[in-house]
């Protein structure tokens, strides 16, 4: 019980969180498979996160200090919302901190700094389906998944190369993992896509789709490409401009009405960071000097 | 010789009325089979039990495959059945939008049963595709046109090189020259017949055109009421009809 007495911990009944656990354990087991699950309302609308929300609650023990990210950042709303969240139900640690973290929930992102073995990162996940805008029909999907017809999927990469000259997909890019199944690594973009491979457990919900899946530790997971047109992890091709970063994912944010614009990184902990151990990007100032 | 396929007392009730009933043949590698008959003869029915689209009730379907010789399609299992219609065999539909996705381009069309079967060659994959698209007179600069933008004979022709591109075995086409118009027919026959000879494929062409057959199919079979009614070589069956309803559907076709 919470301090307040009105949510069993982590707002979710404990049958309820076993029934997730038994969800993940057997997508833990077969990786990149969707297990169905029994979704629950949230107090939060679809497309919030409602599937990663389930499955951090079903993660979380009391010493878990917990963050969340959404694109990156940890001061959105979304980010900000979750967080208090589960603050008030469950009152466990939170932090902006990567490497402090033992659950992470994310939108969109897989942080910069490289996960631990001690760490789990829950993605939410809007479409799980990596095959649902090529076939809509669900059953023949899922025989699809059972039978690895997976040829559709380069029709989708065929049909980026006729129109744009080389894949543009460039989210929610395809990944084969450990040679068996079809991901949709939700969508996040395709830089991160190599990080797939991690130490760290990534456990992917989706709410209103009820479904969850799964990635391992140290599970290979490649993105699928042709062989003239091998994957690229692109990003925009500038240096951070708060902390001068040159290997991270970064935003655009437009600056004034005259076609002024910024590209900064767009994980703002390690950002934080590297501006904290002295790194200035051309548009940044020294921390303790920042006027704001 | 072995038979490349061989049909055996196929029958196909929906509830009591009969789809098809105790049909069997043989069709031999490089033979092209006509089936004819009215509409609601079963036609149809008997093409979908024979592609593996419905299960027969009875009666075996049996494939000379490339491993195991002949071998019975309707008990085999599902991979093995659907990896078949993936590169053996190919479905033609009588409506194109069947047959094609029409959100994909016409090269993205012709190229995905080679993704299906493993190419991962993009320039391969489109050198290909360029190729059938030429094979059935559709223009290169009409490769990244969706099939929505062509016409209806050419929405046909293209369904035709989606299904020929990985080199089948046998054809099956259910009214393939359905919903054209005579000029646009006739050079899709005209087509059909090059690739057909070319290739050496073997072909089972459902239709109720009787000139279809005769341009396209050695031999014939003559369907009523889910019954083989008559079967012998084209041009017997057409110039010397001897069951009633032959004689009936031969003499129905309008002269011009």
């Amino acid at each position: 019980m919470t301090e307040s007495g009105q949510y069993n911990f982590a707002y979710l009944d404990e049958q309820t969180k076993r029934m997730i656990r038994r969800a993940l354990l057997k997508a833990l087991a077969v990786p990149g498979y969707q297990v169905p699950f029994a979704s629950r309302e949230m107090p939060m609308p679809y497309g919030w996160g409602t599937g990663g929300v389930q499955v951090s609650a079903a993660c979380l023990t009391p010493d878990d200090t917990f963050k969340v990210i959404d694109q990156g950042a940890d001061d959105t709303t979304n980010a900000v919302s979750i967080r208090k969240f589960f603050q008030h139900t469950a009152g466990v640690n939170v932090t902006e901190h990567t490497a402090e973290a033992t659950v992470i929930q994310t939108r969109h992102r897989i942080p910069e700094q490289a996960l631990g073995e001690d760490q789990i990162l829950v993605y939410q996940v809007p479409i799980p389906e990596p095959l649902r805008y090529l076939e809509p029909r669900e059953t023949e999907t899922r025989k699809m998944h059972a039978l690895q017809e997976y040829g559709l999927m380069h029709v989708k990469l065929y049909e980026d190369i006729a129109r744009h000259g080389s894949i543009a997909t460039s989210y929610a890019y395809p990944v084969k993992v450990e040679e068996r199944y079809v991901m949709d690594p939700s969508p996040i973009p395709k830089f991160d896509n190599p990080k797939l491979e991690m130490a760290g457990i990534q456990l992917f919900g989706a709410g209103r789709e009820q479904r969850i899946y799964a990635v391992p530790p140290y599970t290979r997971v490649v993105s699928l490409d042709f062989e003239d047109y091998p994957f690229e992890a692109s990003k925009a091709d500038h240096p951070c401009g708060l902390c001068g970063a040159e290997d991270t994912y970064l935003d655009e944010v437009i600056m004034d009405d005259e076609g002024g614009r910024m590209f900064v990184c767009s994980d703002t902990d390690y950002c934080a960071s590297r501006r904290a151990a002295g790194h200035v990007g051309a548009m940044g100032v020294p921390v303790g000097e920042d006027a704001a | 010789m072995t038979p490349l396929l061989k049909v055996q007392n196929i029958t196909k009730t929906y509830g009591a009325r009969i789809g098809c009933a105790d049909v069997s043949f043989d069709l031999y590698p490089g033979e092209v089979m006509g089936i004819v008959g009215e509409s609601g003869s079963g036609k149809s029915t008997l093409l979908n039990c024979m592609a593996g689209h419905l299960t027969p009730d009875s009666g075996e379907v049996l494939f000379d495959t490339r491993t195991e010789g002949l071998k019975d399609t309707v008990k085999m299992n599902e991979p093995e059945r659907r990896m078949l219609s993936r590169t053996d065999w190919a479905f033609v539909h009588q409506n194109p939008r069947d047959g094609l996705r029409m959100g994909v381009s016409a090269g993205g069309n012709v190229g995905e049963r080679l993704m299906a079967v493993g190419a991962r060659h993009y320039g391969n994959i489109r050198e290909s595709a360029l190729d059938w698209l030429g094979r059935v007179e559709i223009a290169g600069d009409r490769i990244d046109d969706r099939p929505s933008a062509f016409s209806g004979g050419m929405q046909q022709r293209l369904q035709i090189a989606r299904n020929l591109v990985t080199g089948p075995r046998l054809v099956f086409m259910d009214e393939p020259t359905g919903g054209l118009d005579v000029s646009v027919q006739a050079r899709l026959l005209d087509l059909l017949r090059g690739l057909v000879r070319q290739m050496g494929l073997s072909a089972i062409i459902v239709t109720h055109d009787l000139a279809v057959v005769r341009l396209l199919a050695d031999r014939l079979m003559v369907m009523k009421s889910g019954h083989v009614v008559e079967t012998g070589l084209t041009d017997q069956v057409l110039d010397d009809p001897q069951h009633a309803y032959t004689q009936l559907l031969v003499s129905s076709v309008l002269q011009v």
